[in-house]
């Protein structure tokens, strides 16, 4: 696979990208590079360094080049605060990421304080309702996707019963949390609330109380690896479907782990690096070319979030101001006429949340096909 | 000691305490951070260092007693307790786990001891992480406030970092005269020969358990001010991997001698940093360090130190500089 | 009744692969007093040779297999030994446990740096499959799995029993000093233990990476089962280790189906403080003696 040679080729330039010079704007990714979230945490990295030489080979960002710094808080909110106060000394234009809500939430306050605009790749709910006025998102928010996909289990589904599995870390728990609240909204009876640890790799006795909880559907949320063994046992113990799941269970990683335990899973898929729109299928060779690896949708975050901020800079404010950043950020809407880069239209209110069209799916014969496309909440 | 080290000595501790003392003027607030939480660890090894290195007692139950500290600290004062009640709070609820813990050590020791640490320690985490109701379970607690100090706001880097550094003096006097007292050279028997300590009136029960509650109150102080230095708790930072961090800093310190920690926290908590400029193999260089460390001076640093300057033959029981018998040592072991 | 037995057959295969773990983590612990806490990442590595022969080297799996193996050996039972082990050792059983910390963490890194974060599909001995006996589903991966377990664990036990060497090697364990007097080569003996470790170690990777799948943070859990397998069953007992393995698959996994599964982690560890310290010698174990 060429890893090993690309290890040490990234790693030279990642030393040389870092060495700014004083005409360069800087840009600081502090995210989970080791630690138990580091494949996401490099997948926006890595989303992040190839936009970042794309727009510095077209001559950067109001003819300045970015310099890239990236910190690696391993995933823990202690080494967080300490990366991004170093991040934040090196004066920095805005930060990029993290995706952790621990990490989030530990940095934020120093984030506000500075008055730099920040990029996470959190999806937590609660993320946008700490008065942050500098934080936006580059992915829905858990509180977004949720309503969708009860929306298809009651409408498409017909079910009136759910068997939830789901991954005990703040990722799964926060998704939990919030789609008991949409069911019960809709009248949908929560049966069967198994939880499993982030890592798990032995499935069986979860599938057995699932197969005890007898519903109508079996709601899947973890991580890549963990829904793909999840569904292997699934099969395997005869645990009938249909299964559901959000953007985790229908990811090209899960299916090509999972084989053909995946077939027939369905879904809502925030973003997806398979999304039926050439832009996006053009960045998905790119990455895989660039890096020896598909994207997940931790790639295509990184990747955009750069090109917002190059478009909002360069076309909204024509100059490097924080603040300003940050109130022409409010309320902005990016389509890909304006900045292709953006691959789908995005909008950011007031408190940072995104707004994007998503996609309900299936997975067919080992592809994701999209069979739905779901409109964006505001327009 | 004699004179010519005891001068070596006191020169390198006035050259570290200037460090210490003139360090926030010179750097950013990045290293102020840095320099805060290497204090507040060493607090934490400090106590594992009088439960192993001198009592002999292996605990790999750290880390739960600097979540206790830092939880009660982070549920309380964000209720808007004043801090020092949370202090002592979180000292005495930890001296008292720390005691009850110590109850296991009367029946076995060693690594049947260290699995039984362990198992506590991960037993905390899943309590941490799943009791929702009390610790905000896997979100975690927010928004953590700084303490005053008779209306003195501590909420900067610098103010903060002399804080605990006043913490950290408090703490290593405190230990330093117990090490000298008879409570000292008891531990110091149990560690070398719990029997025959026995046998000669020590009362060994006792001591195991104060030893366990000592190292944990001192575990809970730490947390105690872990909690208003990042500002935010969860329970990821106090699972397994920091009580074997915490483990990693007395013995590359040192295990069993007075300084011990303060190099080993440095080397757990500074050297990482130090090779971040290496970017994705910062963690790989620094565990080949201590690989390395650990293969050529398997007494730590200071037993490094000890062994070089230490020129004629040794004298009879020092006890402030206690050397570390290996703590598992079996007949007829190479 | 169907769950029960799938529950069990389950539990059993993962058993097995504590066992085949926990089983050369007890024989290090009796022949060299070594406590290792990278057994977990020692499990991890093979796989990953196995990957890189099949996709730099562009061998076909079983000539990788091979190839991992001899890797293996020399990397995680002859260097190991000789390069950390035996300059360590003589100072104590804590600084070897650090360092073996610092072992687990390298191989972690590396694996992730240089290989990858992300999981990867590994190919299974026996093409995936599942069988159906009585109406019960079986996967054929967990009882080949079970299966070549207990061949190798009997062949263990033949050869510490029934060959000369065997019985050398147990003789080392016991007491080396007597050993050394009646003219067995004891640090010969004890490089044998690394040597088995080291295979035991691969032949568990082999068969858990295709279900588990490749990945760097495969061996933390996996150590922890590992050590909490062979105390229970008894630290100084190579059968302890397999009745430890077994049982703690088993129990875990009825637990984790019949009790709150937030504390899922929970069942294991009480087991365990509960074992130490009412039966410390583990559920096999002799009694170690404690020289005054």
């Amino acid at each position: 696979m060429g890893r090993l040679r690309f290890g040490l080729a990234l790693s030279a330039l990642m030393l040389l990208l870092g060495h700014a010079s004083a005409e360069d704007v800087k840009l600081a990714y502090v995210g989970e590079i080791s630690g138990s979230i580091a494949v996401s945490g490099g997948n926006f990295r890595d989303g992040i360094i190839l936009a970042v030489e794309e727009i510095n080979a077209a001559g950067g960002i109001l003819k300045q080049k970015i310099a890239l710094s990236q910190l690696d808080t391993q995933t823990n909110p202690g080494v967080a605060r300490a990366q991004m106060q170093k991040a934040i000394d090196g004066d920095p234009y805005v930060v990029l990421g993290p995706i952790f809500s621990g990490n989030v939430k530990a940095t934020m306050p120093l984030l506000q304080q500075a008055e730099i605009p920040h990029l996470i790749g959190g999806e937590a709910a609660e993320l946008t309702n700490l008065g942050d006025r500098y934080l936006f998102r580059t992915s829905f928010g858990q509180q977004i996707g949720m309503p969708k996909i009860s929306n298809y289990i009651r409408d498409e589904l017909k079910a009136k019963t759910i068997a939830l599995i789901w991954v005990n870390n703040d990722f799964g728990k926060g998704g939990r949390d919030n789609l008991i609240k949409q069911l019960a909204a809709r009248n949908i009876k929560l049966v069967a609330d198994v939880s499993t640890e982030s890592g798990q790799v032995d499935f069986a006795a979860d599938v057995v109380k699932l197969k005890a909880a007898n519903a109508d559907a079996v709601f899947v949320y973890s991580n890549e690896e963990e829904c793909a063994r999840i569904m292997r046992e699934a099969r395997k113990q005869g645990l009938k479907g249909p299964f559901v799941g959000d953007t985790t269970l229908l990811s090209q990683k899960t299916i090509e782990l999972a084989g053909d335990a995946a077939n027939g899973v369905r879904g809502h898929v925030g973003l997806t690096a398979d999304a039926p729109i050439p832009a996006v299928a053009e960045f998905s060779t790119k990455f895989q070319k660039r890096f020896n690896y598909k994207p997940d949708h931790n790639g295509i975050k990184g990747y955009t979030a750069v090109y917002a901020i190059r478009y909002v800079t360069e076309k909204r404010l024509g100059k490097f101001d924080r603040k300003a950043f940050a109130q022409a950020m409010h309320g902005l809407t990016i389509s890909p006429k304006d900045e292709p880069a953006i691959l789908m239209e995005t909008t950011w209110d007031d408190v940072g949340e995104i707004d994007r069209i998503s996609f309900l799916a299936e997975v067919v014969n080992g592809q994701q096909k999209i069979i739905q496309v779901l409109p964006k909440l505001g327009k | 000691m004699r004179g010519g080290r005891r001068r070596l000595v006191g020169i390198v501790l006035a050259l570290a305490a200037a460090f210490l003392l003139a360090a926030p003027f010179a750097f950013r607030p990045y290293g102020i951070f840095i320099l805060t939480m290497w204090a507040v660890m060493t607090i934490a090894a400090i106590g594992l260092n009088l439960t192993l290195g001198y009592a002999g007692q292996v605990s790999l139950a750290q880390a739960a007693f600097v979540g206790i500290g830092a939880y009660i600290t982070a549920c309380l004062t964000t209720r808007g307790w004043p801090f020092w009640s949370t202090y002592l709070l979180g000292g005495a609820a930890c001296f008292a786990i720390g005691w009850l813990l110590g109850h296991p050590a009367l029946r076995v020791q060693h690594h049947y001891l260290a699995f039984v640490t362990l198992a506590f320690n991960t037993l905390v985490y899943l309590m941490f992480r799943n009791e929702e109701w009390l610790t905000g379970g896997i979100y975690g607690i927010s928004n953590v406030p700084r303490p005053h100090l008779a209306g003195w706001s501590l909420n900067g880097p610098r103010e903060f970092y002399y804080f605990c550094l006043a913490h950290l003096a408090l703490v290593a006097l405190a230990a330093w005269w117990l090490i000298r007292s008879p409570w000292g050279r008891a531990f110091v028997a149990l560690r070398e020969n719990p029997l025959r300590a026995l046998s000669l009136g020590v009362d060994t029960r006792r001591y195991t358990l104060m030893a366990f509650a000592l190292g944990a109150g001192l575990g809970g102080i730490s947390g105690v001010l872990y909690a208003p230095l990042v500002q935010f708790v969860d329970p990821t930072p106090f699972a397994l991997g920091l009580s074997l961090n915490l483990l990693l800093m007395v013995v590359v310190g040192g295990s069993g001698y007075f300084f011990g920690p303060f190099l080993g926290a440095m080397v757990a908590v500074l050297l990482p940093e130090w090779l971040r400029f290496t970017e994705g193999f910062y963690l790989m260089g620094y565990a080949l360090l201590v690989m390395v460390l650990m293969v050529s001076c398997p007494t730590g640093l200071i037993g490094l130190a000890d062994r070089l300057t230490r020129r004629t033959s040794r004298s009879a029981a020092d006890v402030s500089v206690a050397r570390p018998g290996a703590a598992v040592q079996g007949e007829g072991a190479r | 009744m169907a769950d029960v037995v799938q529950l069990l057959v389950a539990g059993l295969a993962t058993g097995a692969i504590y066992a085949l773990v926990a089983i050369g983590f007890t024989l290090l612990w009796q022949t060299s007093q070594t406590i290792n806490f990278a057994q977990g990442e020692f499990v991890m590595l093979p796989a990953f040779f196995v990957l890189i022969g099949m996709s730099h080297f562009g061998l076909s799996f079983w000539p990788s297999v091979a190839l991992a193996a001899v890797v293996s050996v020399v990397v995680l039972g002859l260097l190991f030994k000789r390069l950390m082990v035996d300059p360590v050792i003589r100072h104590g059983v804590l600084p070897l446990v650090i360092a073996t910390i610092g072992l687990a963490i390298f191989f972690k890194e590396v694996v992730r740096e240089f290989y990858g974060a992300d999981a990867q599909p590994f190919p299974p001995v026996v093409a995936a499959g599942d069988m159906t006996v009585l109406g019960i589903a079986f996967a054929v991966q967990s009882l080949v799995v079970l299966a070549i377990s207990i061949v190798a664990v009997v062949a263990l036990q033949l050869f510490l029993n029934g060959t000369r060497t065997g019985r050398c090697m147990q003789a080392s364990a016991q007491n080396p000093t007597v050993a050394r007097l009646l003219g067995i080569p004891v640090e010969r003996m004890i490089l044998y233990t690394f040597l088995i470790n080291a295979a035991l170690v691969t032949l568990a990777s082999i068969l858990i990476t295709p279900i588990y799948l490749a990945k760097f943070t495969n061996g933390e859990w996996l150590g922890l089962y590992a050590f909490i397998a062979a105390i229970v069953g008894g630290f100084n007992q190579v059968r302890g280790a397999i009745v430890g393995g077994l049982l703690l698959g088993v129990i875990d996994n009825f637990a984790a189906a019949y009790l709150s599964s937030q504390y899922r982690m929970a069942i294991p560890l009480l087991i365990l403080i509960v074992v130490i310290l009412f039966r410390p010698q583990g559920l096999l174990g002799r009694i170690e003696e404690r020289t005054v």
